[in-house]
């Protein structure tokens, strides 16, 4: 199979205007007969469902959830970023298409990157418009605050909560569209399989959630929006129901599947506390602008600390190893979360992590109370005593982070203006998904992927207030204009009818694998299998990998998937509301997902980005990537037995390939 | 520590409902909903059917979660989510109720899982501004007070959970509604249809079967974001203008 990316002729920074000047359009009478498939509500899908709604093409949106408000982009905290340089600190297009290159450690699309950089400036201007409330300076224009791996400051933020905010945004654009008619909204339904009629992706099968029946849609083009796989780890920041299987149930109709070994395993969570535990929280990024981390210098206070006999408090400064600064000075603790996850992991290693099981790291703001409190005295011309000083500064530390010390606070009881967090790394993004064209197109014709879905513009490791970026981008500025490629030439093309052999072949397909999973009535509840899913994943395919370890790892998911048909036991009726048949194949998704991310693990034999794997790396353990032999992305056809891989060489025409450096 | 949970259980929203009684062996750092996972994994070996509950992001802001636990909405913890909720705000030997929320506007579906599309129909009926992608200047273009921004931003921290509707003892959606009205509203960007936004969301409010408020104040007390009453006098303040000086009808 020849992979073609698509990426139109000439200079990369006029490509994307003369490709909109020059695309196929579909004038307005045609679009009123076409029919366009979204599933997923998430920033990527409810923009793009609400664009093409305000453009005239019939829209069926469909999410899982009992509203599109609740996708999990809502839980996006820190960030979007956007080359306005209103800071005038010297951002610019460029830098960001080449910070995000560089982040991602030279493992993306050069044209998809330089792309994302140009529109990420209108994307700031329409959710404005919208009424996202950004935070403001006093004189009413836009705040901007650091993000890891950049050394400006481009990040637009609503507090803590810029996700919900943008969401929103997109959701009350959706809203008003299904108010219009153009976009008839399928809450509660669930894709769980894809038709594809010649060649073409011709609809959906949906599960009726509340009813359990099974039910066909039609359109000209399917485009999914519905996120990543992070959850095959069991344990991660996704919201509990993030699953892979629209995508993967693509993959089984042909489609690839491409770099699913980059995972992002993000340096601030808040560390597990039992076996008991069903997911991770997330304490953003934004937070390193200001908190500084350390673990003791000595073996013997981390013991301390983790017995319960010392805490932070009682070790003095010179006793403290700030190692994000002390290892690489230039960006700090704002090193891209690659770097920051493995350097938090080596400390551990060693024996200085600060929690009972000895698996966290200090989250410090004392520093900037500090900082912060000083020049709040000296501005109110105050003489104030270090009590006063901590006070205030304290006040402005709740200012900028309120809420996500709140929510420390609740986790995990202890006061973090007081005693610094505890952190560890936690599975938190991921950068592979199906592979896909300049279009957004995936090989198969009229199947199209946005956001975290596809796989096309973070390379081996997104940085930090990327993703919401992307997702925007994606569903406001980029499909709408490329699904005109497709669409252009299907104005021909009458509704497509849901009697074709293909939708009952498809439909009758998935019954019978509902059936197959409630028809095993073992004795393990699918819980029971993701988590141990999870933990195979975390072991041999997580922060750190080996070819013998991924090779084990394979091996394990392998029977874990035959135990799995064998001795799964899901309650309950499929014709019916229920919850743990939807666990059920989401997991049966997963287990095939597992072993592809071990697969391409392996087969990748060097560093780069988040895939870290310990064969390769240099004497002071960073990673080490190999342009020679792996400058390509790795695109997977399935196969039970032995899957194929596909390779797209990635060309660097403007950007140099250097060895990535933060110190 | 050793639970005694009574939970509401009805197979549809015609059936008649009723408590059962579980046991349950809990830690104080598990979330609220953990020990319910506990509960269910119990049910699950013992080959019964496990309590249908939902919940999605359990970081307090998708809005997806809702119990009533011990009577309150979301439980004894201000500000805080069902989700959110850890078992150290209990101790051993509790006896814990768990109900779904109780609105006419919100059927039950399956024991603690209820049907809150109302809500997304006030959102469709005007809770948006007019722009169409790509019609937008540039972000800088419209400054906005720093105070009267926090202000839109309080009141858009809303997240649809419910609890205000659940905690009113006239089953009222005006926090939920008020909270829309006021982040737009107070917006440069929102206020040209402002008029038309308030009477819309308001009329579908009412045609959706939600109560009318009479100043009980539990709605805000309940609410896991701590959304202000002020809200609901600037909507009613709103409302009246717009009935009383626009050619909206």
């Amino acid at each position: 199979m020849k992979l073609e990316s698509k990426i139109p002729k000439g200079a990369l920074d006029t490509k994307w205007n003369d490709y909109k000047s020059n695309v196929a359009l579909v004038a307005p009478n045609n679009k009123r007969k076409i029919d366009v498939i979204i599933v997923g509500t998430g920033l990527a899908g409810a923009a793009a469902a609400a664009t093409l709604g305000e453009l005239g093409y019939n829209v069926k949106a469909f999410t899982f959830h009992d509203s599109p408000r609740r996708a999990h982009s809502i839980a996006a905290q820190g960030g979007i970023n956007a080359a306005k340089n209103y800071q005038n600190d010297g951002d610019s297009i460029h830098r960001l298409f080449y910070d995000t290159i560089k982040g991602g450690d030279y493992r993306s699309r050069e044209a998809n990157v330089h792309r994302l950089a140009e529109v990420s400036t209108q994307i700031i201007d329409q959710c404005v418009a919208q009424g996202v409330p950004f935070a403001r300076e006093y004189g009413g224009l836009l705040e901007n605050r650091s993000f890891g791996g950049v050394q400006v400051s481009r990040t637009f933020y609503a507090r803590g909560q810029t996700g919900q905010q943008l969401l929103i945004g997109a959701y009350q654009a959706l809203s008003r569209q299904i108010s219009l008619g153009t976009v008839t909204m399928y809450n509660r339904h669930e894709m769980v399989d894809l038709v594809v009629v010649d060649g073409k992706a011709r609809g959906i099968i949906a599960r009726n959630l509340l009813t359990g029946k099974l039910e066909r849609f039609s359109a000209h083009c399917v485009v999914l929006g519905t996120g990543g796989y992070g959850n095959v780890f069991y344990l991660s920041t996704n919201a509990m129901s993030c699953n892979v299987s629209a995508a993967w149930r693509s993959v089984k109709k042909g489609a690839l599947m491409a770099n699913p070994c980059f995972t992002q395993i993000h340096p601030t969570c808040i560390p597990q506390s039992g076996e008991y535990q069903s997911k991770l929280t997330l304490m953003s990024e934004s937070l390193r602008n200001d908190g500084r981390v350390w673990v003791p210098k000595s073996q013997e206070d981390a013991q301390a600390i983790q017995k319960g006999k010392k805490t932070a408090l009682d070790i003095p400064d010179s006793e403290r190893d700030y190692f994000l600064e002390r290892r690489y000075p230039a960006f700090g603790n704002l090193v891209p979360r690659d770097v920051a996850s493995r350097a938090a992991k080596v400390e551990c290693d060693k024996g200085l992590g600060v929690s009972p099981t000895g698996l966290a790291v200090f989250l410090d703001f004392s520093s900037a109370i500090e900082r912060y409190g000083k020049s709040e005295a000296h501005s109110k011309g105050m003489n104030a005593t270090k009590e006063q000083i901590i006070a205030m500064g304290t006040k402005i530390v709740e200012a900028k982070y309120g809420n996500l010390f709140e929510m420390y606070e609740k986790i995990s009881g202890e006061n973090p203006y007081v005693y610094p967090m505890k952190i560890y790394p936690a599975v938190h993004y991921t950068m592979g998904g199906l592979w896909v064209d300049y279009n957004l197109e995936t090989n198969i014709s009229g199947l199209f992927a946005m956001g975290e879905a596809n796989f096309s513009d973070h390379g081996a490791n997104r940085l930090g207030a990327s993703a919401l970026m992307q997702g925007l981008a994606d569903g406001y500025f980029v499909l709408p204009y490329t699904i005109g490629s497709f669409l252009s030439k299907e104005i021909s093309t009458p509704t497509i009818s849901t009697n074709l052999p293909e939708f009952e072949q498809a439909e009758k397909a998935c019954q019978e694998r509902i059936e197959c999973l409630i028809n095993v009535k073992g004795n393990q509840s699918v819980e029971s299998f993701h988590r141990r899913l999870g933990k195979i994943m975390w072991d041999y395919c997580g922060m750190s990998r080996t070819a013998e370890g991924l090779k084990k790892g394979r091996q394990m998911i392998r029977e874990l998937r035959a135990e799995f048909y064998k001795d799964v036991y899901v309650p309950g009726q499929s014709n019916d509301y229920n919850p743990e048949l939807e666990k059920a194949y989401r997991v049966a998704d997963f287990l095939e997902m597992g072993e592809l991310m071990m697969l391409d693990a392996l087969e990748r034999n060097e560093s780069c980005g988040g895939h870290f794997r310990e064969e390769y790396q240099t004497p002071e353990g960073e990673a080490m990537r190999d342009d020679e032999n792996y400058c390509f992305v790795s695109a997977w056809e399935w196969d039970d037995q032995n899957p194929i891989l596909h390779k797209e060489d990635l060309i660097f025409e403007n950007v140099e390939l250097k060895t990535r450096s933060y110190k | 520590m050793k639970l005694t949970l009574k939970v509401w259980r009805q197979k549809n929203n015609k059936a008649a409902g009723q408590f059962e009684t579980y046991n349950v062996e809990a830690n104080e750092h598990m979330s609220f909903l953990e020990m319910m996972d506990v509960l269910n994994e119990q049910l699950i070996e013992e080959k019964k059917e496990p309590v249908s509950f939902e919940h999605d992001c359990r970081e307090g802001i998708c809005g997806t979660c809702n119990m009533v636990i011990n009577g309150q909405a979301h439980g004894p913890q201000k500000g805080t989510t069902t989700c959110q909720l850890h078992m150290r705000h209990f101790k051993e030997g509790d006896t814990i109720t768990v109900e779904p929320w109780r609105a006419t506007a919100f059927p039950v579906i399956k024991d603690l899982v209820v049907d809150r599309s109302s809500f997304d129909r006030i959102i469709q009926a005007g809770g948006f501004i007019s722009v169409n992608t790509g019609q937008a200047v540039d972000g800088n273009a419209i400054p906005i007070e720093k105070d009267i921004a926090l202000k839109a931003f309080d009141a858009a921290t809303c997240i649809g959970c419910g609890a205000c509707v659940s905690a009113c003892p006239n089953g009222s959606a005006m926090l939920f509604t008020s909270a829309k009205v006021s982040h737009l509203g107070l917006l440069p960007q929102g206020e040209v249809e402002h008029s038309r936004r308030v009477l819309n969301m308001v009329a579908q409010m009412d045609k959706e079967g939600f109560g009318m408020c009479s100043n009980v104040g539990a709605c805000s007390a309940e609410c896991p974001k701590e959304i202000s009453l002020e809200n609901i006098a600037r909507m009613n303040r709103e409302y009246f203008k717009a009935v009383l000086t626009s050619d909206l009808k």
